[in-house]
């Protein structure tokens, strides 16, 4: 492996002069593949991306030649190791423009990340967390053991039938005993993108920190923290085309500076012994042990992956395809779409009359196409919508229309079949 | 179109799942489970009426998708008239079959015999188990009469 082979890794943006799906499939191997017997349509991106030849290739060379601990030896291998795993911090600190890197903690992915910060806030009995009734189980329930714990009170933000939140009721839900108000960026059933930065506003003029579930924005927005605002930030590597087991929980300084250490172990101290010990500050107070140093070296290549590619051309692809989704759908008779926010990402969420959402995915499935039929880790929204489950589709930069028109023959199909 | 799907998806299981029997509460059960899986938020509640050893009435309520209710629908109709012991194998005898371990020919089984497509769509194994599942828990003395596929 002479040549380095990130050279041969570019993203295909950057050596096509328009946007060419076709050219950008070829960076992801899984893509390349056929499932019962036909090409493989993955509309399953908000459960999990595909990892660009780039990402895969980051790891093994990462294993292949610089494998050691991080922060510990004095030898070679020790060195590349900790500079390819604080570099990926610096790179995801620049990715979401942070101040810094050290606002930046390397966790195994967003469920970690929130419950770092519930576990860490120590709330009280008579304190209250406000939430939203669009959240994913993963920030609802760590907030539930906290309330179980300690006896502090959940307040739910509403939504509205078209599946926004209700932002002027927010006011009535926060008071002196408010400690945070945690909301999705991007609802992953609606695909509803939360204006998070109104809501900050209204939190902070109370001085009330506010956390934010990314791992739905990330994928499809371009996510300027400090524009933002907001105090806590929560994302998946997995998401983001990078791999599995990292992820990122961002906090302002000031925050990470209050919370006490998550774990306890090597890596988050300054100095033990049986006496006490001396925490070390953020962000290593919260990686106790080793920590996934080939998972933070394939997340930041897939940094850079997105940024060579144009993030904005990819994002104006993605809300080409929503439309086309959104049109071609209506055709399907019986078919209703959950989530009607004109501002969302290209997640499709939908019921069809008489035919259960199980059903429709294995239909798809023998069509070749891979989408997520259930309810989502969020079934208080689907008790909301009154349905136990939905389909939904949801795209990346790398899907095309013919893959939406498959879906739709698909959902023609299941129809005749089962309704 | 695949032959698995049509095979899955036959008439026989679309009847049973557009119109499912013994789709009804009994009044007075001596056994009432309710079964869910998480996994799709199907769930469906089985009642039984057992009299001296014997499986008098078989009914459920509920909501999921085609196999979920066309497994319960046919479970309802098999269970009656069987005794203890019969209800038992029954329940063995459909586990082996939707699991694909060790399975009978599906001719012995009359009806039950068009479930076994499912054996080719693993995610899909807990939709038609769900109601079994609630059967074994109604027939083992000291289970929890709530039961789920996780």
């Amino acid at each position: 492996m002479g040549l380095d082979r990130a050279a041969q890794c570019l993203p295909a943006a950057t050596r096509t002069s328009r946007w060419d799906p076709g050219a950008v499939r070829r960076d992801f191997p899984a893509l390349q593949q056929e499932v019962r017997d036909a090409p493989l349509a993955y509309l399953d991106n908000a459960a999990t991306t595909q990892k660009p030849q780039a990402v895969i290739e980051s790891i093994a060379r990462y294993y292949r030649k610089d494998n050691a601990n991080v922060h510990r030896a004095v030898h070679l291998l020790s060195a590349r190791a900790t500079a390819a795993y604080e570099g990926a911090r610096a790179k995801v600190a620049q990715f979401l423009n942070a101040r810094s890197a050290a606002e930046i903690v390397f966790l195994r992915g967003t469920t970690e990340a929130i419950n770092l910060v519930a576990n860490g806030l120590g709330l009280q009995a008579e304190e209250e967390v406000v939430l939203t009734h669009m959240e994913h189980h993963a920030n609802i329930v760590p907030w539930q053991l906290q309330q179980a714990r300690s006896g502090a009170t959940l307040r739910v933000l509403p939504i509205s039938p078209r599946g926004e939140l209700e932002l002027e009721a927010l006011q009535g839900l926060l008071n002196a005993r408010t400690r945070l108000v945690t909301v999705s960026h991007v609802s992953n059933v609606l695909g509803t993108v939360n204006p998070i930065r109104a809501l900050v506003n209204i939190a902070h003029e109370r001085g009330i920190p506010v956390l934010v579930d990314g791992a739905q924005a990330v994928p499809h927005l371009e996510v300027d923290l400090q524009a933002l605002d907001c105090d806590f930030y929560c994302l998946s590597g997995h998401k983001l085309f990078g791999p599995t087991g990292i992820g990122v929980l961002y906090g302002k300084a000031e925050r990470l500076g209050v919370l006490p250490p998550y774990q306890g172990g090597g890596e988050m101290i300054r100095r033990v012994s049986f006496e006490g010990t001396k925490f070390a500050d953020p962000p290593q107070r919260f990686e106790a042990g080793t920590p996934h140093i080939a998972g933070a070296v394939g997340l930041g290549a897939a940094i850079d992956y997105l940024q060579g590619l144009g993030r904005a051309a990819a994002a104006e692809h993605e809300q080409d395809l929503l439309r086309y989704a959104a049109e071609r759908l209506r055709e399907v008779p019986g078919l209703r779409v959950i989530g009607e926010s004109p501002d969302k990402v290209a997640v499709v969420s939908f019921v069809m009359e008489g035919v259960h959402a199980h059903d429709i995915g294995t239909v798809l499935d023998h069509k070749g196409v891979a989408v997520r039929a259930g309810h989502h880790c969020a079934m208080p929204l689907m008790d909301f919508y009154g349905v136990p489950a939905t389909v939904r589709a949801s795209f990346a930069f790398y899907n095309t229309r013919e893959e939406v028109d498959r879906l739709v023959e698909g959902l023609h199909l299941a129809r005749e079949m089962l309704a | 179109m695949s032959d698995e799907l049509t095979d899955l998806y036959q008439e026989l299981i679309l009847d049973h799942s557009r119109h499912p029997h013994n789709f009804r509460t009994i009044d007075d059960p001596s056994h009432m489970v309710d079964a869910h899986n998480p996994l799709c938020g199907d769930m469906l509640t089985l009642y039984l009426r057992i009299e001296e050893g014997r499986v008098v009435d078989a009914s459920f309520k509920g909501r999921g998708c085609a196999i979920s209710m066309a497994s319960a629908s046919m479970l309802t109709d098999q269970v009656k008239g069987c005794s203890l012991e019969e209800a038992a194998d029954l329940f063995e005898t459909m586990h082996h079959l939707l699991t694909g371990t060790g399975s009978p020919e599906p001719t012995d089984l009359g009806e039950l015999g068009a479930l076994a497509g499912v054996r080719h769509y693993p995610m899909r194994v807990k939709c038609a188990t769900l109601s079994w599942h609630a059967l074994k828990a109604a027939l083992t003395e000291g289970e929890p009469q709530k039961v789920t596929t996780e």
